[in-house]
């Protein structure tokens, strides 16, 4: 890669992505490749078309690109053949790639119907159409539906999420083509560092890893500080279970990170850089060494940027799997090679952050935001959305619902619009009974609230909070108080201990719940979580203590009748908390074959061949093995 | 002794690469683990020589995280996700039969050095849930049907390599 330091030379590497993501001779055929898309398959299917092309001998391009969002429906393949329609297939096996393959060289689609096709590809950073088919529409394409006509991506709008699945991670050129580093050049060759700094106050835009500060504020605090030398870090430590945004940015378009760095450092004034991914993230890891390692031979990064008196670079660290790292003043005691405890608040990190330093700490996704604002300027940015949260949110749809993966809409879709239009309702056509948000400082909202638009506001009043944007849907298969009793846990083990309240309240409201949940639930229980709630919020430093009690709040304020049943009544209405429940085999409906005795590990499940089988409740352990195993609805729980 | 003497010389090295950096600490264990699978003793005792870190912040860093482990992990280490996507999903029933299964407990490695079973925040492959992840590897929607088949899987490698 040659150096990237006029307008010119953009525009040359630009020349030569679009070539690879338009081609005029040869089919270029895309796998999305993910973590997840690697769990479901997506390499081998990746090696099965290789092989296939050294066989066949046949001449097309391979790619690898980050995530497309719709994970349930992964490993997909994405196929432009030169003035033709863009088509994707679905759950693409090893099996179905020489068919495929013939198929596309033949234009004859009749045996594996592509899941979609795109027509033209809208570039979310000019806002231009670039039409991949020329001339006429042939036939055999008129059957297949365009992607915005399925139901998961009809209400998207993919601004940040606008690279993943379509560019190459690993290559900067394909980056460059959709607009990429364009507004880089804009801001450092056309703005001053404050109208930077005022065109991200004035687009609205408000983080993206959980608190929803706004950002362009920060970033003013952050420039006005005193100190010779300014920090810029980038949190992509993504704690929230559930939720994997950031994760999917990171693999699938590193180059928008670093650029969104490049941009925020020259407006603050920093000079250093920091990426810091979470442990459990290592192709993550590798996609952002090798992005910034590009933009260093670009001269993109270094010294005189772009030919001004500008010098940044990064580094990238890697977490070490604590989640309260992901606060900023934990991370940054990581940063420094110290164990991750929070500090107290009164001392500003944009004042004093790394060693002591004026830093400026966001998110992936709000860094992710910032070239787009500042090619399209703030206006454009915050007309979409809502008046309190401009932009758009990625949410990780998962949990319970037909269609699950990462879905980018605009701010102010209620949740209903989410779950119903885009997920596609609830698997299996159960009952939606919450959906939790926000991660273990969220809380969980029910169905009388399923009309509630998204947005920062709305979602804190309601008793949850937007967090980094994890949606997990729950049925009436899953259990609140098990929810809530889950969360704590999960945040007893992740307390990093410094405030008694949170290190020994957080365990006392768990063992409560725990009690609850084996049958030992007392009355008063309700009331004195509740009280305890209130002593370990006023009594945390940081946000994990202060928001731990939220799942326990908001499960109490939207279900409390299922704790009293569980107090009251002894019982658990979902057929979750193993204590309260009991499995019993129906005489009429099991065929006596046995699956649930062999899976049974401690032969509870018995019954001869073909004759209906009984479960011993003095020997079974509500491991549930025989219920999954069933698969003639002949085991029930009461 | 003499693996000692290539344990120092390697957590040495490690150690070189970061040019005696006091804030790579994290980043040093993080190498020295990938190397052994866990954090001897003896490296602990050697980081805090060579970069004049007082052993008990060495050990407060090595006990805060818990990606490291300060005895000796299995061979094949199972981490089942508890994520809240794997939750409810029955990610807990999942450990429960590999606990059940290897008799050991969570954190802890069988008797043999094969195995050892952990459980893991989310790995972003909510998708799928739920998942476990084996070493590198991550086995989607995962039934405890399952487990003994998995099981049975790595205790064949075992031989193999
Ligand atoms: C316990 C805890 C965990 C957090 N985890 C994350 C995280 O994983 N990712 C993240 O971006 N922010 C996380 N935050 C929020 C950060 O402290 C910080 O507010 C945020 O990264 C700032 O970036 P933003 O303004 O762009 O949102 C966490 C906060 C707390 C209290
Ligand atoms: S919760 Fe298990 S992968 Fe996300």
């Amino acid at each position: 890669m040659s150096k990237i330091n006029t307008l010119d030379a953009l525009d040359k590497a630009a020349k030569k992505g679009r070539d690879l993501l338009f081609p005029s001779t040869k089919i270029r055929i895309s796998i999305g490749m993910t973590t997840n898309s690697i769990a479901a398959g997506a390499r081998s299917v990746y090696d099965a078309f290789l092989e296939e092309k050294k066989n066949k001998n046949m001449k097309f391009d391979m790619v690898k690109t980050g995530g497309m969002g719709f994970d349930s429906v992964e490993p997909i393949v994405d196929v432009v053949i030169p003035n033709k329609p863009r088509l994707a297939f679905a759950k693409v096996t090893v099996e179905k790639v020489p068919v495929l393959l013939e198929q596309v060289a033949r234009l004859n689609l009749d045996r594996e119907l592509p899941f979609y096709r795109v027509d033209e590809q809208e570039d979310i950073f000019t806002g231009e159409t670039i039409q991949y088919v020329k001339g006429r529409l042939p036939r055999v394409f008129s059957k297949i539906s365009l992607r915005e006509e399925i139901p998961f991506y009809k209400n998207q709008l993919k601004v940040v999420t606008r690279n993943c699945g379509v560019i190459d991670p690993e290559n900067m050129e394909e980056y460059i083509a959709r607009g990429g580093y364009y507004g880089l050049h804009k801001a450092l060759t056309e703005m001053k560092p404050d109208e930077i700094v005022q065109e991200i106050i004035d687009s609205g835009l408000r983080g993206r890893g959980g608190g929803g500060f706004p950002t362009g504020i920060k970033w003013r605090s952050c420039r006005e500080a005193e100190g010779d030398i300014k920090y810029v870090i980038c949190n992509g430590d993504e704690g929230d279970p559930g939720a994997y945004m950031d994760r999917s940015l990171m693999e699938g378009d590193p180059h928008s990170i670093i650029e969104g760095m490049i941009i925020g450092a020259y407006a603050i004034g920093a000079s250093q850089g920091y990426i810091y991914v979470r442990n459990e993230y290592p192709l993550a890891v590798e996609n952002l060494n090798r992005a910034v390692m590009q933009a260093r031979k670009a001269g993109l990064l270094g010294k005189n940027i772009f030919g001004q008196k500008f010098s940044f670079d990064i580094k990238i660290a890697k977490g070490a799997g604590a989640f309260v790292c992901g606060e900023s003043t934990a991370l940054i005691a990581s940063l420094e090679g110290r164990a991750g405890e929070p500090r107290a608040k009164y001392t500003h990190t944009v004042e004093h952050g790394l060693w002591d330093m004026p830093t400026n700490l966001n998110n992936v996704e709000t860094w992710n935001n910032v070239p787009i604002i500042i090619a399209r300027g703030s206006k454009w940015f915050s007309q979409i959305g809502t008046k309190t949260s401009s932009g758009t949110k990625v949410f990780s749809l998962v949990g319970k619902t037909n269609n699950i993966g990462l879905a980018e809409v605009p701010m102010g879709m209620t949740i209903r619009d989410i779950v119903y239009g885009i997920g596609g309702g609830i698997y299996n056509d159960r009952e939606f009974k919450a959906v939790q948000t926000g991660g273990p400082s969220g809380g969980c909202i029910p169905k009388s609230l399923l009309d509630l638009p998204v947005g920062f506001d709305e979602l804190a009043d309601a008793g949850s909070m937007m967090g980094s944007g994890g949606m997990i849907v729950m049925d009436d298969t899953t259990c609140m108080v098990d929810i809530a009793k889950y969360f704590l846990d999960f945040l007893a083990k992740e307390s990093c201990g410094k405030c008694t309240p949170c290190r020994e309240g957080i365990r006392r409201m768990r063992s409560i719940l725990e009690d609850i949940c084996s049958g030992g639930g007392q009355e008063g229980d309700i009331e004195l979580l509740k009280e305890m709630s209130d002593a370990i919020i006023d009594g945390s430093l940081c946000a994990l203590g202060g928001s731990a009690p939220s799942p326990v709040l908001s499960t109490l304020r939207y279900f409390q009748e299922e704790y009293e049943t569980h107090i009251k009544g002894k019982k658990c209405p979902a057929g979750v908390c193993k204590k309260l429940i009991k499995f019993r085999i129906l005489d009429e409906q099991c065929n006596g074959c046995g699956k649930c005795r062999k899976v049974c590990p401690t032969r509870a499940a018995t019954g001869s061949r073909r004759e209906p089988h009984k479960i011993d409740q003095n020997l079974c352990i509500q491991c549930r093995a025989c219920y999954e195993v069933c698969t003639f609805n002949a085991i029930i729980i009461e | 002794m003499n693996t000692e003497n290539t344990m120092q010389d390697k957590v040495k090295e490690i150690v070189k690469k970061y040019k005696g950096d006091k804030s790579a600490l994290v980043a040093i264990l993080q190498d020295v683990q990938d190397e052994y699978r866990y954090l001897p003793k003896e490296a602990l005792l050697t980081i805090h020589e060579q970069m004049d870190i007082p052993m008990a912040r060495v050990y407060e860093v090595a006990t805060f995280y818990d990606a490291f482990s300060l005895t000796p992990r299995g061979r094949f280490i199972i981490e089942v996700c508890t994520g809240t996507t794997c939750h409810v999903q029955g990610g807990m029933n999942l450990l429960d039969t590999f606990e059940r299964s290897l008799r050991i407990n969570c954190g802890e490695t069988t008797e043999d050095g094969l195995f050892s079973v952990d459980r893991v925040g989310c790995l972003g492959c909510c998708s799928i849930a739920p998942v476990v992840r084996v070493n590198d590897t991550i086995h989607p929607q995962m039934t405890q049907d399952e487990i003994p088949r998995v099981l049975r899987t790595y205790m064949a490698k075992r031989y193999g390599r």
